[in-house]
């Protein structure tokens, strides 16, 4: 019995189920929230350190040996990604403490936002598809949930479209995992890769591979398979935005990585080629998109689109360093982007509108905010010495490497589209004064205490100092990445982890 | 049996993605519906259908007397089901908020969230 494996699920499960017992208490659930979040991202870094000593950690639930019962198998990448969602969990479960409302607390955000977390952490873990998809329909009902929560006109409009995408694209996931099952008579990743390997006609592999492609290509809104991302995330409170930046994508991006390396690597030229494209496409279209937009929220979710496109493009090129980061972006998009929605709550916290004509004058009231955002901000568009520009450049320069100059030189210049549109915000939001239809409140001006701000200050605090340390000091974190490229890159470590044990 | 029903998944997933395409969102609902329908029975196509066979094994031996019908496939399409209903019983619920609060059900005037 390996404790570690499954506490990240089952304490997120737990802290749910004791928040709908405690339904009526909004102060046991609040508590419940930070502490089975905290809870989670201690279990989280003992998994990772379990990870670093042993490679893989594999457990047969229920005692059935692989391939037959369900594997949860943990490499360092989804070691990587459970801690970061426990990271990122905690720090959005402070943060709602302030700024969700007590209606939408009574109406069950907490216990979603447990569901949410174990859906997520189940689906980094797992080595089985047919689980996978198990864990998506979890994390999905949770989101959908918590997207609608509050019943605004433009929330239903938006979940029409997230739902239907979403469901969709659960619907093609079945679809391809139900032909994987009548072509393999395996659902276990490592036995399905095993399998793909033997197989020496490999044409309905691909067909297969492309209904993956797609199926976790509109969960990780890549391109041209983006459209229920920026209809939706900016809808929901800016906490429930700043959770689905930080997890919902990334579990996509997280599929994309495990299948594209482990299962799907007998055609690269076409189906990565395919990956490599859509990623590149994606950058464009995501930054285009942000530069026609003027509302705060709006513009940070085309920025998702953009930054998904850099994360797909490094699997497109796939050579250890577009890996590795590939892996970096993934982490600094997840805190980056986070921070970006949890400052966009800030500016409505004080002057109650995300629309850019409706903001102004920030830095000449709270010049704190303002650095918080610059280096968030600053770390999107790539610039040195924060962690973005280390992401960035590790993808560049395999670009480069790889021959592909075209996706590259995309690369290069939609990080100067980012930067536009980054500056637009920080001259709007932050520099001009204040427009003279907005009255200066003395919440804003600090004439009236607030006593909450803390716990909206203290995650953007905490975030900016994992943006600017990661930076600084990339080294380490680097070389815990190579490893974990490693093991992507060598399927058979995986397959031999799970399969070839003491038999 | 298995061509037949390889044109009925078929046909299913045709009409549910016209009914997807549609303008009202009833109509995108009772689509969804079809799709994971289809989906449920292309599951079951493909991992073979056995007729009269079940997997029993017969008393004192450790493996079925010949082919037997495949009992994974059907627990796992029980697990989509209900996991599809759960998710098209929120669907449904969300199309009459959503009419209740827009006041339309055509996807044509639902754009404000779009642009």
């Amino acid at each position: 019995m390996r404790l570690e494996i499954f506490l990240p699920i089952l304490i997120p499960l737990l802290a749910g189920t004791l928040s709908l017992a405690l339904w009526r208490s909004r102060t046991a659930q609040r508590w419940l929230g930070v502490i089975g979040t905290g809870a989670m991202f201690a279990s989280a870094l003992w998994l990772l350190r379990s990870t670093i000593e042993e490679g893989h950690v594999v457990v047969d639930v229920g005692g059935w040996t692989a391939p037959f019962g369900i594997t949860l198998v943990v490499d360092l990448l989804a070691a990587i990604m459970v801690v970061m969602t426990g990271f990122m969990s905690f720090m959005v479960a402070i943060y709602s403490l302030a700024t969700i409302s007590e209606g939408h607390e009574r109406f069950g955000y907490y216990p979603l936002m447990h569901l949410l977390i174990a859906g997520v952490a189940g689906g980094f873990m797992t080595g089985d598809v047919f689980n996978l998809f198990v864990w998506f329909e979890i994390l999905l009902l949770a989101s959908f949930a918590m997207l609608t929560l509050g019943g605004e006109r433009a929330q239903m409009e938006g979940a029409i479209k997230y739902v239907t995408l979403n469901l969709f694209a659960s619907t093609l996931f079945l679809a391809a995992v139900g032909l994987t099952y009548g072509m393999l008579g395996t659902l276990n990743m490592a036995d399905i890769a095993d399998k793909v390997g033997q197989l020496e006609d490999t044409g309905m592999i691909t067909v297969l591979a492309m209904m993956y492609m797609v199926a976790f290509g509109i969960k990780a809104a890549a391109f041209p398979l983006f459209f229920w991302l920026p209809a939706s995330y900016h809808t929901p409170p800016v906490a429930v935005s700043a959770l689905f930046a930080a997890l919902l994508t990334k579990i996509g991006v997280y599929a994309l990585f495990r299948v594209f390396t482990l299962i799907f690597n007998h055609d690269p030229e076409f189906t990565h080629g395919l990956i490599l494209w859509g990623g590149a496409l994606g950058m464009i279209t995501g930054v285009l998109g942000a530069a026609a937009q003027f509302e705060f929220r709006r513009i940070l979710a085309f920025h998702s689109v953009s930054q998904i496109g850099y994360m797909i493009a490094a699997l497109g090129i796939m050579t250890p360093l577009a890996l590795i980061g590939g892996i970096f972006y993934v982490v600094h998009h997840m805190i980056v982007k986070s921070a970006l929605f949890l400052v966009s709550g800030v500016t409505y916290r004080f002057l109650g509108s995300h629309e850019l004509k409706d903001l102004g004058g920030v830095y000449r009231q709270r010049p704190g905010v303002a650095v918080l955002f610059l280096i968030q901000a600053l770390a999107l568009a790539g610039i040195p010495p924060l962690f973005g520009f280390v992401a960035k450049f590790a993808v560049i320069r395999a670009g480069i490497e790889a021959g592909e100059y075209a996706v590259a030189g995309i690369g290069l210049f939609v990080g100067l589209l980012t930067l536009y549109s980054m500056i637009k915000i920080w001259a709007e939001v932050f520099w001009k004064k204040i427009p003279e239809h907005v009255e200066e409140n003395d919440r804003f001006t600090g004439r009236q205490a607030d006593p909450e701000l803390w716990m909206l200050y203290l995650p953007l605090g905490i975030l900016a100092v994992a943006t600017v340390t990661l930076g600084l000091m990339a080294q380490p974190f680097y070389e815990l990445v190579e490893m974990a490229v490693e093991q992507l890159l060598e399927p058979e470590r995986y397959i031999e982890a799970v399969l070839g044990r003491d038999q | 049996m298995e061509t037949i029903m390889a044109y009925v998944v078929g046909a299913l997933f045709a009409a549910a993605i016209y009914m997807m395409l549609r303008r009202s969102i009833v109509k995108l609902v009772i689509g969804l519906i079809m799709l994971t329908n289809a989906a449920n029975l292309l599951f079951f196509v493909v991992s073979g259908m056995t007729r009269g066979a079940p997997p029993l094994i017969p008393e004192g031996a450790l493996a079925p007397d010949g082919p037997v019908a495949d009992p994974l496939p059907q627990a796992l399409i029980l697990t989509a089901i209900v996991i599809a209903f759960g998710v098209l019983a929120f669907a449904v619920v969300l199309i009459h908020r959503a009419y209740e609060v827009v006041g339309t059900d055509d996807l044509d005037q639902m754009k404000d969230t779009d642009t």
